[in-house]
C-alpha cells in the first residue's frame, strides 16, 4: 500500500502523537493483532475498520493498558506506554469510550463527569476528611468544569439524573463527555454509532468534528457504520485477521479490492 | 469555624448525657444499667457498621473480615491500657482523674486504629486484586487467622480470654466515636476520593479508563475502614472489661454484614439505623434466643426478597424523606441556569 510505503520506521514522525510499531497481541495460539503499524498525526480523525473479530477492540484495549502487548512498541507523544496500567495512560492524555456501554449507573450524570475530572485533581484523603480550604475550591472548580462540559454535551438538563435512566443515545453522548474530563490528547472512540438512528448518528459526526476543532486532539474511531467513518475520517485504517490490509483516505479505500474482498469474500 | 461550635457543643450534650444515664443528677433520670449496656453496645455496633460500609456499601468490595480488625483493635488497645496505663495515669498526676482515664484510653485507642490500619494494609494489598466472591472468602480466612493468631499470644490471655482491663470507655467515649466516625465516612464519601469509591463499585473497569489508580483507592478504603474498626474494638474491650478471641469470631463480622445490608448498602443512615435495629432484635429476642438466628435469616431472606437494596437503599434518610422535593428544586435550578 502506498500509505505502508511513506512509513518513517522506528522513530516517530514530528507531531506524531500517536505510535505503534510492530504491535503483536497474542492469546495463546490466536494472534489477535498481527505486527500493526499506526500513526496518528496530532488533530487527525482516524478510523480504524474491518469486519467481525478482526482486533479492532483488541487495539484499543492495548492501546489503553488493559492489555499488554505481547511485542512491539507504543508511543504517546514520544514516550513508550506499552504495558503501564491503565490509569496511568489515561493521566497521560489518552481517554477512551466503550463498546458496550460503560456508565458509572447509579451516580448522577454531573457526577459521572466529575469521576473523570478528579484524575487532574490534587485532593488527597487528609484534605477531604478536614475539608481544607484548597479541597473546597477545588470541588468548585470540578463542579463549575463538569457543568459547563455538560453544557457543551447539551446534558446539563439531565445533570441530577442517573446515568442508567438517561436514553441510549444520550448514554454515548456522556460517555464522549466522560472521556472529555479527562482532558486527552488522543480520543479512542469504540462504536460511538453503535444503536443509533440515521438522526443521531448525523448529530454525532458533527459533534465529533466539532469537539476535534474546539479541542485540537487527536482521535482514533472505531466504527462499523461505513457512513461516519467514510464521512469524518481523514485517514481510514483496515484490519482483517490483525493485520493491516489498506490504509488511506476514504475514497481510496472504498475502491481497494482487498477491503472489498474481506468485507464481502473472495468473488 | 461553625464546625467546631457544632462539635464542641455535641461533645457537652454527650457528656451531660453521659452523667444523666450514670445517675449524676439523681437516680431518677438515671437509666438502667442493662438499656444503658445495651445503648452503649449500639453505639459500637454503629462504629462498626457504618466503617464497614465504607468499603462494602460504597466501594463495592466485599469484605467479610471486619471482626479481626475489630480483634486487633481490641487487643492491642487493652494490652497497652493494662501494661502501660498505670504508668501513664502516674505521669499525667496533675490532671483530674475522668481527664487522666480520658487521655490513656485515647493513646490505647490510637494504638489499636493503628495496628488494625496496619493489618488492614497487610490484608488488602494482596486480596484487593481480587473481586467478588474471591475476594469474600479471603478477606474470611484473614479474619480468622487473625483471631486464631490472637488465641495463640499466651500474653493477651489465649484461650483464657484477657480480664482485668480498666473500664475507660463509656456512653460518651462510645458516642463520641461513633459521631467521629459517621463524620470521617460522610466526608470521604463526599468528596472526590468518595466519588472514585463508588465510581469503582460502579464499574471498576471503567473507573480505571477514566484515571482512577483503583487498587490504591480500594487500600486506602479498606485501610480507613480497618482502622475504625480497631477504634470500635478498644471501645469495645474497655466497656466490657474482659474480651475473649469468641466475640471475634466470623459470625460477629456476618452480624456487622446484616447490619449495613438492612439498613441499606451505600447509606450511612442505612447503617445507623441497622445497627440499632440489629441490637434492638437481638437484645428483644432474647427470651428466644435459640431460634434467634432462625429469625434473622428469616428477615434477611424477606429483605432480599421486598427490598433487596436495602431499608434505605443508597439514598440518605434525609434525601429518603425529601428526595421528591429535592428533584424539583434542582429542575428549577438548572431551568433558571439555563435561562
Amino acid at each position: 500500500m502506498t500509505a505502508e510505503a511513506t512509513r518513517s520506521g522506528p522513530v516517530p514522525a514530528p507531531g506524531a502523537t500517536l505510535d505503534l510499531s510492530k504491535v503483536t497481541m497474542r492469546f495463546g495460539g490466536l494472534v489477535a493483532v498481527n505486527a500493526l503499524d499506526l500513526q496518528i498525526a496530532r488533530g487527525q480523525l482516524y478510523g480504524l475498520i474491518g469486519p467481525n473479530g478482526a482486533g479492532k477492540t483488541t487495539v484499543f484495549n492495548v492501546i489503553t493498558g488493559v492489555y499488554t502487548p505481547t511485542s512491539g512498541s507504543i508511543r504517546f507523544e514520544g514516550e513508550e506506554i506499552a504495558g503501564e496500567r491503565c490509569g496511568r495512560i489515561t493521566r497521560r492524555g489518552v481517554a477512551r469510550t466503550f463498546q458496550n456501554i460503560r456508565l458509572f449507573g447509579n451516580m448522577t450524570v454531573l457526577e459521572n463527569v466529575k469521576v473523570a475530572f478528579d484524575c487532574r485533581q490534587a485532593t488527597t484523603l487528609t484534605t477531604a476528611v478536614f475539608r481544607t480550604p484548597a479541597h473546597r475550591a477545588e470541588e468548585a472548580r470540578v463542579d463549575a468544569d463538569s457543568r459547563e462540559l455538560l453544557r457543551i454535551f447539551k446534558l446539563d438538563h439531565v445533570a441530577g439524573e442517573r446515568a442508567r435512566n438517561l436514553p441510549y443515545g444520550s448514554q454515548r453522548r456522556l460517555e464522549i463527555a466522560r472521556a472529555m474530563a479527562t482532558s486527552p490528547r488522543l480520543l479512542l472512540l469504540d462504536e460511538p454509532a453503535a444503536g443509533m438512528n440515521p438522526h443521531e448518528a448525523n448529530e454525532l459526526m458533527d459533534l465529533i468534528r466539532w469537539i476535534r476543532d474546539r479541542y485540537g486532539m487527536a482521535v482514533l474511531l472505531v466504527e462499523h457504520n461505513m457512513k461516519v467513518v467514510m464521512g469524518i475520517c481523514e485517514t481510514v485504517h483496515v484490519l482483517d485477521y490483525g493485520s493491516t490490509i489498506a490504509i488511506g483516505r476514504p475514497a481510496e479505500i472504498q475502491r481497494d479490492p482487498r477491503v472489498i474482498e474481506a468485507y464481502l469474500g473472495g468473488a | 469555624m461553625r464546625g467546631l461550635l457544632v462539635g464542641l457543643a455535641i461533645t457537652g450534650v454527650l457528656i451531660l448525657t453521659n452523667a444523666a444515664f450514670t445517675g449524676a443528677f439523681g437516680s431518677g433520670v438515671a437509666m438502667p444499667p442493662y438499656l444503658l449496656q445495651v445503648i452503649c453496645l449500639a453505639g459500637i455496633n454503629i462504629t462498626l457498621a457504618v466503617s464497614l460500609n465504607l468499603i462494602n456499601g460504597f466501594t463495592g468490595q466485599f469484605s467479610l473480615g471486619h471482626a479481626g480488625f475489630m480483634a486487633i483493635g481490641a487487643y492491642a488497645s487493652a494490652y497497652f491500657t493494662v501494661t502501660f496505663g498505670d504508668r501513664m495515669r502516674a505521669a499525667f498526676g496533675v490532671l483530674p482523674p475522668f481527664a487522666r482515664d480520658g487521655a490513656v484510653l485515647l493513646v490505647g485507642l490510637a494504638i489499636g486504629a493503628f495496628l488494625a490500619a496496619i493489618a488492614g494494609f497487610l490484608v488488602g494489598v494482596p486480596s484487593l486484586r481480587l473481586r467478588g466472591d474471591y475476594l469474600a472468602i479471603v478477606t474470611l480466612g484473614f479474619g480468622e487467622i487473625i483471631r486464631v493468631l490472637i488465641l495463640n499470644i499466651d500474653a493477651v490471655g489465649g484461650a483464657r480470654g484477657f480480664g482485668g482491663i480498666p473500664k475507660l470507655a463509656n456512653f460518651f467515649w462510645i458516642y463520641l466515636f461513633a459521631g467521629v466516625t459517621i463524620l470521617v465516612v460522610h466526608r470521604i464519601v463526599h468528596s472526590s476520593f468518595g466519588r472514585t469509591l463508588v465510581a469503582i463499585r460502579e464499574d471498576e473497569i471503567a473507573a480505571e479508563a477514566m484515571g482512577v489508580h483503583t487498587t490504591r483507592a480500594k487500600v486506602i478504603s479498606f485501610i480507613v475502614s480497618s482502622a475504625l474498626a480497631g477504634v470500635a474494638g478498644g471501645l469495645f474491650a474497655h466497656y466490657l472489661m474482659y474480651i475473649h478471641t469468641n466475640s471475634f469470631t466470623f459470625l460477629r463480622s456476618f452480624e456487622i454484614i446484616i447490619m449495613i445490608v438492612i439498613g441499606g448498602l451505600g447509606s450511612i443512615s442505612g447503617s445507623i439505623l441497622g445497627a440499632v435495629l440489629f441490637i434492638t432484635l437481638t437484645e428483644g429476642l432474647r427470651q428466644f434466643a435459640q431460634y434467634r438466628m432462625v429469625l434473622f435469616s428469616l428477615m434477611l431472606i424477606l429483605i432480599m426478597i421486598v427490598r433487596p437494596q436495602g431499608i434505605l437503599g443508597h439514598k440518605e434518610f434525609v434525601t429518603f424523606l425529601t428526595r421528591r422535593r429535592r428533584q424539583l428544586g434542582t429542575d428549577q435550578g438548572t431551568a433558571a441556569e439555563g435561562g
